[in-house]
């Protein structure tokens, strides 16, 4: 009865980056000229050839993806996990023909319409009308289907009254849902989805999440993307979990998501990016390090609810002149979004030019506050003035909390909530006796 | 094998391989004629949304540089006409082959670059984002046209039957432009040294191309060698469709531009799909 509609055969994709070699203190001129002719004239030869350049003295493969072998049978939800970098987006792409596999080999029965990011090609001077069938086509559709489909998109949008006005007007609200509008109503055999749903306000949110809830029980397959857990969940019935690029778990989705939450068994508390031509970032400012520490200023992946916690984020400022912020969103092991908070308070730097060098902000998170459990602190640094973000790293650090049992005073059950701030109380004697 | 399988082979098969070239690319490009389409007109649309006198500026550039060259060309420098043809029809019936080429080639080698973030998220066939850039060329061709026709009211000059084969020539153009553009926008991906070489080319060609003169001018023996400018072939092509028997085509020179054509064009599409499928990685 199911039948396969893909079928994956020791999929790898590998990238060739290249290294500057460390170069001593004292070169002479005549070196340097040799050195810069040899690679002018080893560029040209490849150019000639057709061959990529690799800049750099020395070459290193990466693989993000390596021998991905699995079934995806007709009618399938399946969810695809991992943490940043394990490969999932990589995967998407091949699967959606953006990008050749360099090794290995898939068979796809079916039309395949991918949705890697919200209102691709969108285009900002046109109107919602114009950019529904212009987004529409990009996505796949025929005029036809579009004209067929428009107002229950437009409906669906909930902008009937700007239709005719340049998307540029639209509020960021109404850009996201238009563009969710449009890919919602792609009828392909095969949907594949980055983490496009966590956009738009949480009524919306919902709504997609049902939309692509009903695209699978019409008996299209899907394949999703997404760090929300939850969502995962209630839509998928399978799950793969990739890790280095690799395979890990491939099972039922609840059982996945579990292993997956308590894989990594200590948190990881710092990261650090040594080299600041590749750390994450772009010419402008990139990051150096995030790390998480205790009460005492020491690194911390594991500290109680009640003691402060400070998190902090080094950047070095590439170029002068760029106003910058940084920013931390913080979510807890069931991925629910606790806290964001952008570095406003700090009057000295926010959104003020920096010049170049190396910064570093801290912000203080005051105990008790958090429940106990896993948070995530995903990193922003963002470019103030476009509002403009140079560099996002997903979760990157992590911190357990744990209940010593200070606060409670001789309670010992269960405690629930997000967070577990010790309010002030007060009581009063109204009526005496 | 039950019933359902038998009728989900109906179903397109795709198999991704590393290297392997898709043998239905061309029906492919064809399936994805309406993205064409799109992207041309979006790419239209979007040029005269923000433009005050919008078209007009189709109409003003080719205009006065043909002026200017009527001037410096058949006044100043005092240079032959084709047989009774007025001079100003000469420099425009060369004037619109050579923006067309040139506005097609700057606008295809620049269009993977401005389309980066379709290549990155989306599939389909790469061909087509530099091919409905010459649709955007196109238009402003048309557009231009017209002064042509309000030049030969003006004149009196009645075009011959030559007229008619002036289609094969718009298309001459335009393949003209396609080979080079695909070869440069495809290298542009990865090394954005060749968006410099562009504008070079269009000002450097202008002279070189018979545009202000007529390529008769040029001394017999060279005339070989000068058709190796693909474009000569081009712009004789269009002199003789406008000005009719007034300015003959040279046959040999015209026969070696066509080969040339040929050959870029042919270079720059076998260059084109050989690194297509690496553009989502370098872009």
């Amino acid at each position: 009865m199911s039948d396969i509609v893909i079928k994956a055969e020791n999929i790898g994709k590998k990238y060739v980056i290249g290294h500057q070699a460390e170069r001593g203190g004292y070169t002479a001129l005549r070196d340097v000229l040799m050195q810069s002719a040899r690679t002018i004239w080893h560029k040209t030869k490849d150019l000639a050839a057709g061959k990529a350049i690799i800049q750099g003295d020395t070459m290193e493969e990466v693989w993000a993806l390596k021998g991905l072998c699995f079934d995806i049978f007709r009618g399938e939800a399946v969810g695809i996990i991992g943490r940043n970098g394990a490969g999932k987006s990589t995967l998407l792409k091949i699967l959606s023909r953006i990008t050749e596999p360099s090794t290995g080999r898939v068979t796809i029965k079916g039309r395949v319409a991918s949705l890697l990011e919200v209102g691709t090609g969108f285009h900002p001077e046109l109107t919602g009308r114009e950019n529904i069938y212009l987004n529409g086509t990009i996505l796949g559709m025929t005029r036809l289907e579009i004209k067929r489909k428009f107002d229950e998109i437009v409906a669906f949008a909930e902008v009937e009254k700007y239709l005719d006005t340049p998307v540029k007007r639209y509020s960021s609200g109404m850009y996201v849902r238009l563009a969710f509008a449009v890919a919602a109503h792609l009828e392909p055999e095969i949907l594949v989805v980055d983490e496009v749903l966590a956009v738009g306000d949480m009524a919306f949110q919902k709504k997609c999440l049902g939309k692509m809830g009903d695209v699978s029980k019409e008996g299209r397959t899907v394949l999703f993307v997404s760090h929300n857990m939850t969502a995962i969940k209630s839509l998928c019935q399978r799950g793969f979990l990739l890790s280095n690029g690799r395979m890990v778990l491939s099972g039922d989705a609840e059982d996945v998501v579990r292993s997956y939450l308590d894989s990594g068994a200590e948190a990881l508390s710092e990261k650090v990016w040594p080299d600041p031509q590749t750390a994450p970032g772009d010419e402008t400012a990139r990051i150096h390090a995030v790390r998480i520490l205790d009460s005492d200023g020491h690194l911390t992946s594991q500290t109680d609810i009640s003691s402060s916690i400070s998190i902090e984020i080094e950047y070095w400022a590439m170029s002068p002149g760029i106003p910058l912020n940084v920013s931390i969103s913080i979510f807890n092991s069931e991925e629910v979004y606790v806290l964001a908070s952008p570095s406003t308070t700090d009057t000295e730097w926010f959104g003020n030019p920096h010049p170049q060098g190396l910064f570093r902000s801290r912000c203080v998170i005051p105990g008790p506050f958090f429940n106990q459990g896993r948070y995530s602190v995903t990193a922003l640094l963002v470019n103030t003035e476009r509002s403009h973000i140079i560099a996002q790293l997903d979760r990157i650090i992590s911190v357990d909390m744990v209940d010593f049992g200070d606060a409670r005073r001789g309670y010992l059950g269960y405690w629930g909530g997000v967070i577990r701030p010790l309010l002030r109380w007060k009581t009063v004697c109204l009526n005496n006796g | 094998m039950n019933d359902s399988s038998f009728t989900h082979t109906q179903e397109p098969v795709l198999i991704i391989e590393p290297g392997r070239s898709e043998k239905n690319y061309w029906t492919d490009l064809w399936r994805y004629r309406e993205l064409f389409l799109i992207l041309a007109w979006r790419d239209i649309s979007v040029r005269y949304k923000q433009t005050i006198i919008g078209v007009l500026w189709a109409i003003i550039r080719p205009f006065l540089t043909m002026v200017v060259f009527t001037v410096i060309f058949g006044r100043i420098a005092k240079l032959p006409s084709d047989g009774s043809a007025p001079y100003a029809l000469l420099v425009f019936a060369a004037m619109l082959p050579w923006s067309l080429f040139s506005n097609a080639l700057s606008e295809s080698s620049n269009s993977l670059i401005s389309n980066a973030n379709l290549i990155g998220k989306v599939y389909f066939p790469r061909l087509i984002i530099p091919a409905a850039t010459l649709v955007t060329a196109f238009i402003d061709f048309l557009i231009s046209f017209f002064i042509l026709i309000g030049m030969m009211f003006y004149y009196k000059f009645a075009p011959g039957w030559q007229i008619m084969l002036l289609p094969f020539f718009i298309i001459l153009a335009l393949l003209a432009s396609l080979g080079p553009g695909l070869w440069i926008t495809a290298l542009n991906v990865k090394y954005r040294d060749f968006r410099y070489i562009i504008p070079f080319v269009v000002q450097f060609g202008l002279y070189v191309s018979p545009v202000g003169f007529s390529s008769n001018v040029v001394p017999e023996q060279w005339r070989l060698l000068y058709s190796l400018n693909p474009i000569v072939g081009v712009i004789d092509g269009f002199r003789w469709c406008i000005l009719g028997g007034n300015s003959p085509i040279y046959l040999p020179g015209f026969l070696i531009s066509l080969v040339i054509i040929a050959f870029f064009l042919w270079l720059g599409v076998s260059r084109f799909r050989k690194m297509e499928k690496t553009f989502a990685d370098l872009i």
